[in-house]
C-alpha cells in the first residue's frame, strides 16, 4: 500500500510516558512504560500493535485519548492529521474525530439500556443512524432496549464496536478487540475494521494475538518493554523470518505454534528495570559490545523500520 | 411479567417471614432480659394506684401470674399480643398501643423531616465531594462530616438549642406545640415550626454518614472502566455525573437510606429528649425510668418492626429498581 504521500491521521513521535511512584522508602521515583515510540497510522490502513502482556500497549491508547491517571507525565508528541495534539485538544476530538472500541463489556455502564447508551450525548439523538448501523452489524432491533448484563459476548463486541461507528470518527483505536471470542467471532470483528479501512478510516489495532494482527493488519508494529522494536508489513510476517529485521521478531514468528512453537530464553524487562542499552540486548543472540550501552533508534531497511544497530 | 410479579412475591414472602422469626426472637430476649431485671412490675402498678395491703397485693400477684414459671408467662403475654392487646402502661393507665400510636404519628414527622433532610442533602454533599476528589470542596465538606458523625447527638441538640432559641430566640425551647395552647387550635405551621431544631439535630447526626458514604461510592463509580469510555466517546465530567454517576449510585444511596431507620430511631430517642419532644423516643426514656414494663416491651417491640421494615423496603427497592437482579433469567 502506498501510503507515503498522505498526511498521516496518527503521528507518534518520540513518545514517552512515566508514571511517578512512591516505593517503600517513600521516595519518589519515575517509571518509566513507554519509551521513544514513534509509529504512524495512515488513512485506510490497519496498523497493528502487536506485543505480549506487560509491554505497555494498552497505554499507547489512553495517550492518544488523553486519558492516562494523573500522575502520568509524557514526552514526545502526538500528531493528528499533522496537528499537535494538546490535552484540549484531544478533549475535542474525543469521541468525534479518534474513537476507542474498549476491550469488553463492562466498558458499557451496566445500568443503561443499549440504545440510548450507543446513541451518547449527540444531539439530536443519531438513534435512526444507531438503528441502520445495529442491522448492518446484525443486531437485531430489540438490542436497544436490553441492558449490558443481557448481551452475549458476540453481541457486546458488535455494541462496543458500533459506539466508534456512530461517531464518524477517522481514526479508530480498537483495544484488544478480540480476546475472549471465537475464532468466528474475531474473524467478523476483524472484518468490520477492514470494512472501516476500506472507507478512509485509520485503526490502530492493538492486540497481543499476532496470528490475526499478521493476517488482518496493512503494517504490524511490534512492541516490546514499552517501545517498537520493528515496523513492517504484514507480508513480511506471513513471508517468515528471511523477510522480518529484529531478532525479536523473527523470535515471535518462530514461537508461533505453526512455525515450530520454539520459546525464546530470558523475560520482557520490568519497568524500572529497564537494561540501558538496547532493550531487547539481554535476550539477543546477535548482541555486540555497543548493544548494551547505547539505546538504537529506528531507521530504514528493506521497506521497513527496525530498532537495531546492525540489522541490513 | 407475570414471571416478575411471582418472583417478587416470592421473595416479599420470604423476607416476610425472616422479619417475623426476627421479630419472635426479640420478643423473646426482651421478655427475658425483663424477667432477669430488679425490677417489680407489681410494684411499679401499686405505686399508681396508691397504698395497697398485703392481701391485696397478694391478690394482683395471683391475678398477674407472678409466681407462674417465666415461658408460661411469656407464652401468655405473645398470645395476648397476637390478639393486639400490648398491655396497659403503668405510668399512663392507658393501653400500651394506644400511647405507641399517638407518640409514634409525632415521632414520624420528625424522623421524616430528618430523613429526607440527612438524605437530600447527605447525597447532594457526597456528589459534589466524590466530583471533586481531594480538591478543595472535598477536603472541606469531609472534614465537617468527620466532626458531625464524631459529635453526640445530645450535645449537638443542646448546641443548637442554645444558639438559636437561647441567644437568637429564632426557634422555641421544646415540645411539638406552643404552651397553653389547645391541641385542636394548634396550627400545622406552629407543628412545623416546632419541629425544626428537632428534625435538624435528627439530620445533623446521620447526614455525615450518608454523605461519606455517597462520596466512596461516587468515586468507586468515577474510577469504573465504563467512565473511561465515556470520556473516551468525549463526555465532560458533568455529563457523565449525570449519565453515569448518579444512575450508579442511587442504588446503594437508597438502600443505606432505607436502612438507616436504625440509627434514626436511636437518634430520635436522644433528639426527642432534649427538645422534650412527645415522641416515641421520649417515650423509651420514660418507660425505662419509671420501669414501665408494658410500655418498654411496646416500643422496643415496635421499634424492631420499624427498624424491620426498613430493611425489608430496600431490599425490595433493589428487586425493582436494579434490571440486573429484575430481569436476571434463572
Amino acid at each position: 500500500m502506498n501510503t507515503t504521500n498522505d498526511t498521516p491521521l496518527l503521528r507518534v513521535s518520540d513518545f514517552s510516558v512515566s508514571f511517578q511512584m512512591y516505593d517503600s522508602a517513600l521516595e519518589q521515583k519515575e517509571l518509566k512504560v513507554i519509551s521513544d515510540l514513534s509509529l504512524t497510522v495512515y488513512p485506510g490502513e490497519i496498523v497493528a500493535v502487536a506485543g505480549s502482556s506487560g509491554s505497555g500497549k494498552s497505554l499507547l491508547a489512553s495517550a492518544v485519548l488523553g486519558l492516562l491517571p494523573n500522575n502520568a507525565s509524557i514526552g514526545g508528541t502526538i500528531a493528528y492529521r499533522g496537528e499537535i495534539l494538546s490535552p484540549q485538544r484531544q478533549k475535542a476530538l474525543r469521541g468525534k474525530e479518534i474513537a476507542l472500541v474498549p476491550q469488553s463489556v463492562a466498558y458499557l455502564d451496566p445500568l443503561m439500556k443499549i440504545g440510548p447508551q450507543v446513541d451518547g450525548t449527540k444531539k439530536p439523538l443519531p438513534t435512526q443512524k444507531r438503528r441502520k448501523i445495529f442491522s448492518r452489524l446484525g443486531l437485531p432491533e430489540k438490542t436497544e432496549r436490553l441492558y449490558p448484563f443481557a448481551l452475549s459476548g458476540g453481541m457486546a463486541r458488535r455494541v462496543l464496536v458500533s459506539t466508534a461507528l456512530i461517531s464518524d470518527a477517522n481514526l479508530i483505536i480498537a483495544d484488544e478487540p478480540t480476546p475472549g471470542m471465537t475464532l468466528e467471532q474475531a474473524l467478523e470483528a476483524l472484518t468490520i475494521f477492514r470494512e472501516m479501512a476500506k472507507e478512509g478510516k485509520g485503526i490502530l489495532l492493538i492486540t497481543h494475538d499476532i496470528d490475526l494482527a499478521f493476517a488482518f493488519a496493512d503494517r504490524i508494529a511490534v512492541f516490546y518493554a514499552g517501545t517498537t522494536l520493528e515496523i513492517a508489513p504484514s507480508k513480511d510476517f506471513q513471508t517468515g523470518p528471511e523477510a522480518l529485521r529484529h531478532p525479536y521478531s523473527q523470535a515471535l514468528w518462530r514461537a508461533l505454534p505453526q512455525n515450530g512453537f520454539v520459546p525464546l530464553s530470558g523475560f520482557q524487562p520490568y519497568a524500572g528495570h529497564l537494561p540501558a542499552g538496547c532493550l531487547f540486548a539481554p535476550r539477543c543472540p546477535y548482541k555486540r559490545e555497543r548493544c548494551e550501552k547505547e539505546a538504537p533508534s529506528m531507521r530504514n531497511v528493506r521497506g521497513g523500520e527496525v530498532r537495531c544497530f546492525y540489522v541490513t | 411479567m407475570k414471571e416478575r410479579l411471582f418472583r417478587l412475591g416470592s421473595a416479599l414472602a420470604v423476607e416476610i417471614l425472616k422479619m417475623l422469626s426476627l421479630l419472635l426472637a426479640v420478643s423473646i430476649i426482651a421478655f427475658a432480659l425483663v424477667s432477669a431485671s430488679p425490677v417489680d412490675p407489681v410494684q411499679q402498678y401499686i405505686l399508681g394506684i396508691g397504698p395497697v395491703s398485703e392481701e391485696q397485693r397478694a391478690e394482683i400477684e395471683e391475678y398477674w401470674g407472678v409466681d407462674d414459671p417465666p415461658v408460661e408467662r411469656y407464652l401468655n403475654w405473645l398470645s395476648s399480643l397476637l390478639k393486639g392487646d400490648l398491655g396497659v402502661s403503668s405510668l399512663y393507665r392507658r393501653p400500651v398501643g394506644d400511647i405507641i400510636g399517638e407518640r409514634f404519628a409525632n415521632s414520624l414527622a420528625l424522623m421524616l423531616c430528618a430523613w429526607l433532610f440527612s438524605g437530600g442533602i447527605g447525597f447532594a454533599l457526597g456528589c459534589v465531594m466524590g466530583i471533586n476528589r481531594d480538591r478543595w470542596p472535598d477536603r472541606i465538606i469531609k472534614k465537617i462530616c468527620y466532626l458531625l458523625s464524631s459529635v453526640p447527638t445530645f450535645w449537638l441538640g443542646l448546641l443548637l438549642l442554645l444558639i438559636f432559641s437561647v441567644w437568637l430566640q429564632w426557634l422555641p425551647v421544646g415540645f411539638s406545640s406552643p404552651i397553653g395552647v389547645l391541641d385542636s387550635e394548634v396550627h400545622l405551621w406552629q407543628r412545623l415550626y416546632h419541629l425544626i431544631l428537632p428534625a435538624l439535630t435528627l439530620s445533623l447526626a446521620s447526614f455525615a454518614n450518608i454523605a461519606l458514604h455517597t462520596r466512596q461510592k461516587l468515586i468507586d463509580v468515577m474510577e469504573n472502566e465504563y467512565v473511561l469510555f465515556a470520556r473516551a466517546r468525549g463526555e465532560g465530567k458533568g455529563t457523565i455525573l449525570r449519565r453515569h454517576g448518579l444512575r450508579n449510585i442511587l442504588l446503594p444511596a437508597l438502600t443505606l437510606q432505607f436502612g438507616s431507620f436504625a440509627e434514626l430511631f436511636g437518634g430520635s430517642v436522644l433528639a426527642e429528649n432534649v427538645f422534650s419532644y412527645p415522641g416515641l423516643g421520649s417515650a423509651v426514656a420514660e418507660a425505662g425510668l419509671n420501669s414501665d414494663i408494658p410500655l418498654l416491651l411496646g416500643i422496643t417491640l415496635f421499634s424492631a418492626l420499624f427498624v424491620c421494615v426498613g430493611n425489608l423496603i430496600a431490599d425490595l427497592l433493589y428487586r425493582v429498581v436494579d434490571p440486573r437482579i429484575r430481569e436476571a433469567k434463572r
